[in-house]
């Protein structure tokens, strides 16, 4: 028998203003990042960013609701790690997150189609 | 320092035989299990498009009055889904690979006269009660 | 300082398995820099969820890759039975973990082979991948496919193990570690070998937890993450511990990796030991699902993010997969800075770079 270490996942739903506040003080507690994605639904986006522990394995997920016209800012300069995630909600999805470390301007993917999950575009 | 730790392997492999077989003079072996494709036993078949539905690819397509099965084998994935969806159980996964074509074609299976027959019959017999018990309904 | 230059890396590169491409800003032969794009390959497979119902969704993502299938299936499959709040029959357990593990082999041993090819040394990436065959056999045995296992449903396994095929696991594990041994040797103490890894690509811990890697990555520096740990399928009820090194050079990933096959012909061993002989496979769900779950697995290459949304419909409204060669490419950069040109091809392939998991 091994040891199981399976703490009850975290989903703390939060501001976007306090994003970057609480990024921060999750990192300080020692937490690494794991993910990050978007998902477009019903008019809105939702963002969660996943942060774990290595030593307990406990997931902390911090949900954004926002508004598909609202600037989110990028968590990049605190935690280095978000750049690929950032980049791929921007190209995939379209949300507005500004001043991404290292922004690869739509070149993440190299696909033809813009914003492929995000808002469709009223024909 | 060790070199050549590897020279007992490499020098023995030189009198061992082949791991590989010489394949199209020797067929190739396939497991009983392998999911190689898809076989139907039509006669067996009672249409319903489970299958067509269940499809991930959307590979199958049914056609009821006709009696037909179509399945375009280059499609194909051969995940198995439609064989555990058969309700009558028709469907069953083979070895054996489809080889390779040039261009894509589909595979049709028809029912045979008789399948075919005895079930025009069943229709018209559920047709016939049907509309006797509307007659029936109607009347009271 | 010299002069600086930029040189298109990938993704067509003989020593790429996949396609990623890098620029590479060198300064004479030293990487000063290395910026990733990826997206050559991306198929949408996420977005498939607007046409695909649920169940159908098994079969596509299992599909992402081709190396860790099963893993793919199993933690789409996993967080399902989160959101329909079902558990799973306790042999339908074991039977996924010895196809996990048996899955995990075969990722490690073409691993291997690869390194060895990125080195040069031919000989022993055939070696390797002969052994790999032997345990291709058995996943064809008894799913039927070689890589695409196609046995993950909602709520169980599609299929059964006999007996007689335990017994030809048990056989052919056997055989397998006796034949790891001998290449162990090589990977281990030849000279050539060791020259090419020892205290190449150093990693250090903070770095890996600072940028988030996982995986034999993160534990070939010293970080004992192992999400097995986590309890899912039957690892509860097996006993192993996390495979660890702390030299954080390209040696140790090796190390990690090698050791880590042994681990699994444990594991394997251990579960075919315990599992329960019950004939019941799979718990049915009803209806459609609501609401969301995040599962995390541990597939041969690290920590695998699952997490799925659905509201009701047959369609889910978000299926989303997080690989964990997406969480190693930040890791990989930062590796790369202040090496030789020389040794970049190498360093890509230590972290397992599985390119189309990542971009789904």
């Amino acid at each position: 028998m091994s040891e199981v270490k399976n703490p009850e996942n975290i989903l703390e739903e939060i501001e976007v203003s306090d994003l970057l506040f609480r990024a921060m003080e999750l990192k300080k507690k020692g937490y690494r990042f794991s993910q990050a994605h978007a998902a477009y639904i019903e008019g809105k986006y939702e963002l969660s960013y996943s942060f774990s522990d290595y030593e307990t394995y406990q997931l902390h997920n911090l949900r954004v609701v926002c508004d598909v016209d609202q600037k989110v800012p990028s968590i990049t300069e605190i935690i280095p790690a978000a750049v690929f995630y950032e980049n791929e909600m921007k190209e995939l999805f379209g949300v507005k997150i500004e001043l991404i470390s290292t922004d690869l301007d739509n070149r993440l993917y190299r696909i033809n189609v813009e914003k492929p999950l995000g808002p469709k575009e009223e024909a | 320092m060790a070199i050549l730790k590897f020279a007992p392997e490499a020098l023995s492999n030189l009198f061992k035989p082949p791991v590989t077989t010489a394949y199209p003079a020797k067929p190739a072996e396939y497991p009983e299990r392998s999911r190689g494709h898809i076989e139907i036993e039509i006669d067996d078949c009672i249409s319903c498009g489970l299958c067509a539905r269940a499809c991930p690819c959307g590979t199958i397509s049914v056609d009821r009055s006709a009696g037909t099965w179509t399945i375009d084998r280059y499609d194909c994935i051969a995940c198995g889904f439609c064989v555990v969806k058969c309700p009558k159980k028709c469907l069953t996964m083979v070895p054996g690979y489809q080889t390779p074509g040039g261009k894509k074609s589909s595979v049709t299976y028809q029912k045979s006269p008789e399948v075919m027959a005895a079930e025009a019959k069943k229709r018209e017999e559920a047709a016939a009660k049907a509309a006797a018990a509307k007659a029936a309904a109607a009347k009271e | 300082m010299g002069k600086r230059s930029v040189i298109p890396y990938g993704p067509q590169h003989p020593v790429l398995p996949e396609p990623i491409h890098l620029d590479l800003v060198i300064e004479d032969e030293r990487v000063m820099e290395a910026i990733p794009s990826i997206g050559f390959i991306h198929r949408g497979l996420e977005s498939l969820v607007e046409k695909r119902d649920f169940n159908q969704m098994t079969y596509v993502v299992e599909r992402t890759c081709g190396i860790c299938s099963f893993g793919h299936g199993m933690g789409y499959c996993e967080t399902m039975e989160r959101i329909f709040d079902v558990e799973i029959p306790d042999r339908a357990k074991f039977l996924r973990t010895i196809w996990f593990e048996l899955s995990r082999m075969h990722s490690h041993l073409l691993w291997l082979g690869l390194l060895a090819d990125g080195f040069g040394f031919e000989n022993l990436f055939y070696q390797c991948w002969r052994i790999r065959e032997k345990v291709l056999d058995l996943q064809e045995m008894t799913c039927g496919g070689r890589v695409i296992f196609s046995v993950n449903t909602i709520g169980g396994v599609l299929k059964d193990m006999t007996s007689e095929h335990m017994q030809i696991i048990l056989k052919t594990m056997d055989e397998i570690e006796q034949e790891l041994k001998t290449i162990q040797k090589t990977f281990f103490e030849d000279y050539t070998v060791l020259s090419r890894l020892k205290g190449v690509g150093i990693m250090p811990k903070e770095k890996i937890n600072e940028l988030g890697c996982v995986g034999p990555f993160a534990r070939a520096s010293g970080v004992a993450v192992d999400m097995r740990k986590l309890g899912y399928a039957a690892y509860p009820m097996i006993d192993f511990e996390p495979v660890v090194s702390e030299d954080c050079d390209s040696y140790a990933r090796c190390y990690v990796r090698l050791m880590e096959i042994y681990q699994s012909i444990d594991i394997i061993r251990q579960a075919i030991a315990k599992i329960p002989s019950e004939t019941d496979l799979v718990t049915p769900v009803k209806g459609n699902p609501n609401g969301e779950a995040f599962v995390r697995l541990e597939q041969p290459r690290g920590e695998a993010f699952y997490y799925a949304k659905a509201s009701g419909k047959p369609n889910l409204e978000r299926m989303r997969v997080r690989t964990p060669t997406f969480a190693n490419i930040a890791g990989l950069c930062e590796m790369l800075k202040n090496t030789e040109l020389s040794d970049v091809g190498l360093l890509i392939i230590t972290i397992d770079p599985c390119i189309s998991c990542t971009e789904r």
